[in-house]
């Protein structure tokens, strides 16, 4: 029996590994497309772990959590390109990136925190088009941003000689840039996972929960609601701020229709529709919704050639219908989300009426 | 002085358009505590239907008055069809749901409307049919154009009426009484299902008239203008206080006024650093500033937190 | 006899044109069982809401164990060792009753993200307290074999009793409990006041509000009556009953 229970977890984390580890090699074989969109989904899967420490822990509902990530993506593009003729290294900015996001996290939260939820949805939205306009518009008097051009050129992440971009061989083996990307993006995204598991089981994760829960029952155990909520927002902004640096760095280009509104909506419903608050589903929301639509803009249109002949909808068109609709179905069939916690699978059950 | 007056006029008209906007935000938001993302889009087809309805219309030759009657009509009866089939289809089934369920499914009919329209219209800009003749005024120095009167004056006609029917009929009791307690409201006979489709159609007429107005003013159209007017619009209704109709009639009103001011000052007020092109950041900003020191907006009740 | 332990000093608390509280002033003594009665309406939830921070008063303040209480803090009141519990039970409905009550370990522990993220040897060692601390309590107020259990899944007695578990778990000098009895049967009652009893003779001051007249006189020490928001009478629960204002208070009511 307790050979068993050694023996399932070591063998299903070694399967994981293997899997993890052979996914860019497989992915290669359809093309370096497709690696980079595998590099994205973890990208997101990092971006909507940090925003589930927000709205899945905490239950802060951030319409604007983009504008972390767009502080975090010019931090790096502006410290590590042509554009200022300054190339910093990876471990001045991207902890830079992250404290600039953590403040600016702080800058909104401090006076908005105490709203009522759909308030500070709203507050945050506002905020996330501020800093898009901003960055759409400093290039003038003096040239900051680059408006709406963006900036070009941005060194990739390397450490000392190692380079992120172009092809390395290691160990006999040929690595391109988006499989080199793609581990660093894994071991980030262990990281953010290990976060928020830790933070879960934690006094401060309970904290969160009981906010959630009732306010001013926590309140009256002591807890200091506004500092908590503070804290949630500030981590969820570093996390963006770190997502933003390593985006920045692996397009080596930022302009500000990066980080529109729709992106944060995009993050919001990968959290939400792969089930709020539960490590695996926000994973499995943040790949489908990255995989998807790609599979759709390569699929719809050959597929309409070969049944019509010719194309009768805009692929693109039709990738964001499909985007809404299943928005709107899963929350109909699925509210808790596709992969719920069992706790949270029991709530809703319980509450049924 | 002319600027400020000229300002003044632009912004008394632009608020008028979010007022109506902001109207169908905050009825939705005060009887079922839900942010109707997809309002924007309504106002956009209604927009877009007036242009096919209208336009299609004069090239057969009608009277301008009689294509520009119909196609509001049009717009007004597509747009309350929406409404309602956007409440009985999408939001209903999740009456019970979880907090966030709803808001991302209108977050998805929002995306859905909008890619809707761009097949049926294409994605370029549309010309709006001029519906109403040109004339303009000159009072000191400010320019002003008849059909910027008959936006202010239809609007605060409509309000006045939408005030009416929410203060002076059953319907507007059982809507007030729905906002107050949806389950007192129930078991006090008031079909709870027939008061928030009614805040959908309403709102959605409201939309509609909006979208016409949007149109005729600015002679163009497009099938994303919805968004970015819903999100001011929203805000408008935040800043009034939500659920409050006056509240979100005058901050529609205040935050047109604030726009266009804010767009004609930036310049002087910040030395040239920051130009007209910041408009769009104003409504944010002055939200932000407002909900910092009234947390339930400049006219809204202090709600404490409900047990 | 005894140290003041709480002094409230002529609180005053309207809503709109409504005078919810005129200058209430009272003192509950350390290690008595204080009872808080009135007629419904007479302002006992509206005090006991100042006192915790969750409204401010309009005028006067209170002062704790000899120093002011900060108004508009209800977390600081907890800090300072005053828990309460509610009338209508507001517990964290989706958590465990034992998680429930780890929750109101919060204010006594401090690990924090860095602790949570390293896991240090002292973040594992107070996780481990918190648990055995909550276990206790729940022990101490018998449903520990509902631990499990999700909050708003316990029957109502249950539910008022973890309430009153998790304001233990605070820590408090006071303890206020705002009608515990209410929807109660004889028998539960008879339990919640050797609870009650229990928590006194423990060290913990009681200030109890509470509808049923039978439960103060029987478990106070000293009792006093807030009617339109005024006090009435503070006093031992033998003077109390007999007064006159009493009595028309409740039978005018």
């Amino acid at each position: 029996m307790k050979n068993g229970q050694f023996f399932r977890p070591t063998v299903s984390i070694g399967l994981l590994a293997t899997v993890l580890v052979a996914l860019p090699f497989v992915a290669a074989l359809g093309g370096q497309a497709w690696v980079r969109i595998l590099d994205f989904a973890i990208l997101y899967a990092f971006l909507a772990l940090g925003l589930n420490i927000v709205v899945g822990l905490a239950g802060l509902l951030d319409l604007g959590y983009i504008a972390f990530y767009a502080v975090g993506a010019y931090t790096w593009a502006l410290l590590a390109s042509p554009h200022f003729g300054l190339h910093w290294p990876i471990w001045a900015i991207l902890p830079l990136g992250a404290g600039l996001a953590c403040f600016a996290g702080v800058l909104l939260g401090s006076p908005t925190l105490k709203l009522r939820g759909d308030y500070l949805a709203i507050v945050t939205l506002g905020f996330g088009e501020i800093v898009r306009i901003f960055m759409n518009n400093l290039n003038a008097p003096i040239n900051i941003t680059n408006g709406p051009q963006g900036i070009t050129l941005i060194d990739p992440v390397s450490f000392g000689a190692f380079k992120f971009s172009g092809t390395t061989q290691i160990f006999g083996l040929s690595l391109s840039g988006p499989q080199k990307y793609y581990f660093l993006l894994v071991a980030l995204a262990i990281l953010v996972i290990i976060v928020n598991l830790r933070l879960q089981n934690s006094r401060i994760g309970r904290a969160w929960q009981a906010i959630r829960e009732d306010e001013i029952a926590a309140k009256a155990v002591g807890i200091n609601t506004r500092n908590l909520k503070l804290l949630a927002f500030a981590m969820g902004a570093s996390f963006g701020g770190i997502a933003g640096g390593i985006f920045s760095a692996m397009q080596g280009f930022v302009s500000p229709e990066s980080f529109s509104l729709i992106e944060s909506i995009m993050i919001l419903a990968m959290v939400v529709l792969g089930g709020m608050g539960h490590i695996p589903g926000v994973i499995l929301g943040a790949v489908l919704l990255t995989v998807l639509p790609e599979v759709l803009r390569y699929g719809v249109g050959p597929l309409q050639m070969a049944l019509f002949g010719k194309m009768l909808v805009d692929p693109e068109s039709l990738r964001m219908l499909v985007f809404g609709l299943a928005l709107v179905l899963v929350m109909r069939f699925k509210p808790a989300g596709l992969w719920p916690s069992p706790e949270r699978k029991r709530e809703l059950q319980e509450a049924a009426p | 002085m002319d600027i400020f007056l000229q300002q003044i006029i632009n912004g008394l008209v632009q608020g008028s358009i979010y007022a109506l906007v902001a109207l169908g935000y905050t009825m939705v938001y005060g009887i079922m505590g839900l942010i109707n993302f997809a309002h924007g889009e309504v106002v956009m087809i209604g927009t877009l239907v007036t242009i096919t309805v209208a336009g299609t219309l004069l090239k057969a030759g009608m009277p301008v008055a009689l294509a520009g009657m119909a196609g509001l009509m049009a717009a007004v009866l597509v747009c309350m069809a929406l409404g309602w089939a956007l409440e009985r289809v999408a939001y209903r089934p999740l009456r019970h749901a979880p907090r966030l369920t709803p808001l991302i499914t209108a977050i998805g009919m929002s995306i859905v409307l909008q890619n809707l329209a761009m097949m049926l219209w294409g994605r370029n800009y549309m010309t709006f049919p001029s519906l109403l003749p040109k004339v303009d005024f000159e009072l000191a120095g400010a320019n002003f154009t008849a059909i910027q009167i008959i936006i202010v004056l239809v609007s605060a006609a409509t309000m006045g009426g939408l005030l009416l029917l929410v203060y002076r009929t059953k319907l507007g009791m059982a809507m007030r009484a729905t906002a107050q307690n949806p389950a007192v409201a129930s078991l006090m006979g008031v079909n709870i299902n027939r008061v928030i489709a009614a805040a959908f159609v309403i709102g959605s007429a409201l939309g509609a008239l909006a979208g016409v107005m949007v149109g005729t003013y600015y002679e163009i159209a497009h099938y994303q203008m919805g968004f970015m007017l819903g999100l001011k619009a929203f805000t408008a209704a935040v800043l009034g206080g939500i659920g409050n109709l006056a509240g979100a009639m005058l901050g529609g009103v205040l935050l047109g006024l604030i726009e266009a001011l804010g767009a004609g000052y930036i310049g002087d007020l910040t030395g040239g650093f920051l130009g007209s092109h910041y408009q769009d950041i104003f409504a944010f900003v002055v939200l932000i500033v407002v909900l910092m020191f009234k947390p339930s907006g400049l006219f809204g009740e202090k709600t404490g937190d409900r047990a | 006899m005894s140290e003041v332990l709480l002094e409230a000093k002529a609180v005053a608390k309207h809503f709109g044109g409504v005078k919810a509280l005129r200058d209430v002033s009272l003192s509950i003594r350390r290690g008595e069982i204080y009872g808080l009665i009135g007629p419904n309406g007479a302002g006992k939830t509206t005090f006991f809401n100042c006192m915790t921070g969750l409204y401010v008063p309009d005028g006067g303040g209170f002062s704790f164990s000899g120093t002011p209480l900060v108004a508009d803090a209800p977390h600081q009141a907890a800090e300072r060792g005053i828990a309460r519990t509610f009338q209508n039970i507001r517990l964290f409905g989706n958590m465990t009753a034992l998680e429930n009550v780890m929750v109101g370990r919060h204010v006594r522990t401090k690990a924090g993200v860095l602790g949570a993220m390293f896991q240090n040897a002292a973040t594992r060692a107070e996780e481990a307290a918190i648990r055995q601390r909550a276990i206790d309590l729940l022990h101490y107020v018998r449903i520990e074999d509902r631990a499990d259990d999700l909050a708003k899944n316990l029957s109502y007695g249950d539910q008022r009793r973890l309430e009153i578990a998790r304001a233990l778990a605070t820590e408090p000098q006071l303890l206020c409990l705002d009608e515990p009895a209410a929807g109660m049967n004889a028998t539960e009652t008879a339990e919640l006041r050797e609870l009650i009893d229990g928590i006194r003779r423990d060290g913990t001051t009681v200030l109890l509000i509470e509808h049923d007249v039978k439960l103060v006189m029987g478990l106070c020490d000293r009792v006093a009556v807030l009617d339109y928001g005024a006090l009435v009478i503070e006093d031992v629960p033998a003077v109390v009953q007999k007064d006159q204002r009493v009595i028309e208070a409740y039978l005018g009511a």
